[in-house]
């Protein structure tokens, strides 16, 4: 079984074309939605967990990015500013996924970026702001 | 107990009603502040007793043979330092060379515990002086990157308060508020070597005729800077919970409704006053880090509360000591100084701060290898739905990462570094054994507790003197 998590871009002319139906119905693959979200110049974006064997899953890939979904892991939005995270650990009391978690008995806190599902409470919880998101970003203005 | 009561070392004795073990210590502890001892401190200090270099007094000879009590000086550690042949371990090292050692060889061995925390200190601020513009202004209110400051003060001196938000945060209009923005970050910003805009306004005197300057200053253009925190290194305090069926804002973190998460804000075993609960080493002039510098103790700090339940060990059940400190901004550093936004409660500034702890005798050297087995704190609800504890866990059970609630599992959250709190214990540990930092001698006790107290005696029987 092969699992990513993945930000997928629509571009305005596809964003209300049936793309995740067929993805699901023609590879065999399962999903998880973890964010979905149409911007003001009706670009989409989806934030999804993708499930189904290697061969279907690089199939259902090929599919998107043929009907120009433009597809990034999701690690590539967000990342931890390792200058200002100071360890304290605040954030593992809201991380839904474990991503933020802490390696004991060292109490070193850590970022796992695969496992994270961009669900963004971090971003406030985080005393010093260290954790940042940025693939949303881009297309909300 | 106080010693001086006991003429002679059979009153004492016949006086005493503890374990063998609280002797040897209560003994050793008189004994140090009987004439005896001053009379040996004298004698280091350079004055010669009349039995000539190694003379030592007969009763203190025999106490060292039968007892092997372990005294040092304050002198006599620094000279080490100065020497470069003092032994300096880290609180975290200490756990395990006492365990290995016992108290009387680790007392002779060590000669200095260093500590460390880092955690978000609401009670710190800076005093600054801006010095005097032309024409002079008796500024009346000031700013500093918007962030209003205290100004009640002489004309160009202020007091940056670290909680203080900036002047157009919308604070909790729409909980919870994010507050990026307030007096702990322009500290921060100050130390970082960030330029900061000055406002003030006055209302004019004769003397003082300007009514309003504005003008951009870094750290290095202010006269004075002066860290000064009233309430900083709290021995002990809650584990935060929430019994509501809301998640909550707090000052100890986001709380999950029904117990969703315990937070903590301690170093634990590392933390400053839980090595020295009854602050035997510390007062007026205790030389500490402090924000990445050398900083000092300078009274006890404000809710200073030492007569709180104590275990045997003298680790307080409950928040207790406290401390004022100070220390020269201009040498601190922005790695140990970082302003805070503390989600739906407001603005603060992580303080960095480390004490080295002398180890005078083998009480101190006990005390200061105290492990996280042995330091318990309280479980609070802070939902405002019950007011009692709802019991009491140990730092060991909280740093697992779980602890059991009322037959629940409740995942357990830090909100002090415990990574930072160790970087600074090894720095401290650097700077002493490079002979760059001595300690220094308290001039003027904090006020502390009686050793026997009627909630150490209450318990006595459930955790054996460590």
């Amino acid at each position: 079984m092969h699992a990513r998590t993945l930000v997928l871009r629509f571009p305005a002319e596809i964003v209300d074309k049936p793309i995740i139906t067929h993805l699901v119905k023609d590879y065999n693959l399962t999903f998880n939605i973890l964010k979905a979200q149409i911007y003001p110049r009706k670009e989409g974006m989806l934030v999804l967990e993708l499930r189904g064997n290697r061969r279907d899953f690089q199939k259902g890939i090929k599919y998107l990015r043929d009907a120009g979904v433009q597809i990034e892991p999701v690690a590539q939005g967000i990342r931890r500013d390792d200058e200002r995270c100071y360890q304290c650990g605040a954030c593992t009391a809201v991380c839904p996924t474990g991503a933020l978690h802490i390696r004991r008995p060292e109490m070193a806190v850590l970022f796992e970026s695969e496992r994270c599902s961009a669900c963004e409470l971090c971003v406030k919880t985080c005393p010093v702001r260290a954790m940042i998101v940025t693939f949303d970003k881009a297309l909300a203005m | 107990m106080n010693s001086c009561r006991f003429n002679t070392v059979v009153e004492f004795m016949s006086a005493w009603n503890g374990s063998a073990r609280e002797f040897i210590l209560e003994t050793s502890r008189a004994i140090s502040a009987s004439s005896v001892f001053k009379c040996r401190n004298t004698f280091r200090e350079g004055v010669r007793p009349s039995g000539g270099p190694d003379a030592v007094h007969p009763m203190q000879k025999r106490v060292q043979e039968t007892m092997g009590a372990v005294q040092k000086s304050y002198q006599e550690i620094n000279e080490k330092i100065r020497k470069g042949q003092a032994v300096v371990v880290t609180a975290e090292e200490m756990v395990g060379i006492l365990r290995k050692k016992g108290p009387a060889r680790a007392a002779r061995e060590v000669d200095v515990v260093t500590t460390g925390t880092f955690a978000p200190m609401c009670s710190s601020g800076v005093f600054l002086n801006f010095g005097h513009t032309q024409p002079p202004i008796k500024a009346g209110k000031v700013w500093l990157n918007d962030v209003p400051v205290f100004a009640g003060l002489a004309a160009v001196d202020i007091y940056l308060g670290v909680t203080e938000p900036s002047l157009d945060d919308p604070l909790n209009k729409v909980r919870p508020g994010t507050f990026e923005y307030g007096g702990g970050h322009v500290v921060q910003d100050l130390v970082a070597g960030k330029t900061v805009v000055l406002r003030a306004e006055g209302y004019g005197t004769d003397c003082y005729p300007n009514r309003s300057v504005e003008m951009t200053m870094t750290l290095d253009d202010f006269n004075y800077a002066v860290l000064c925190n009233p309430r900083n290194g709290y021995q002990n305090y809650n584990c935060a919970v929430n019994l509501s069926e809301k998640t909550i804002y707090t000052y100890m973190g986001t709380l999950k409704p029904r117990m969703g998460n315990a937070n903590y804000s301690t170093s634990g075993q590392l933390s400053p006053l839980l090595n020295d609960p009854y602050y035997r080493t510390m007062g007026l002039g205790t030389r500490i880090f402090l924000g990445g510098a050398q900083g000092y103790v300078v009274w006890h700090g404000s809710q200073h509360n030492p007569g709180v339940a104590r275990l045997p060990n003298g680790i307080p059940r409950a928040p207790a000591g406290t401390l004022m400190v100070l220390g020269d901004l201009k040498q601190m550093s922005p790695r140990w100084l970082v302003g805070v936004s503390i989600l739906g409660y407001g603005c603060s500034l992580s303080v960095g701060l480390g004490i080295p702890i002398p180890v005078l005798d083998e009480e101190l050297a006990v005390q200061a290898g105290v492990s996280d087995e042995d330091i318990v704190t309280q479980v609070k609800d802070y939902s405002f739905t019950r007011a009692e504890p709802l019991c009491e866990v140990t730092y060991a059970q909280l740093k697992s990462g779980t602890i059991t609630v009322e037959g629940r599992e409740i995942p357990t959250v830090p909100l002090s570094s415990y990574v930072r709190a160790k970087e600074i214990a090894e720095l401290l540990k650097e700077w002493i054994l490079k002979g760059e930092f001595l300690l220094g001698e308290p001039q003027h006790m904090l006020p502390t507790a009686s050793r026997r107290n009627k909630a150490v005696e209450e318990t006595a029987n459930e955790v054996p003197l460590a």
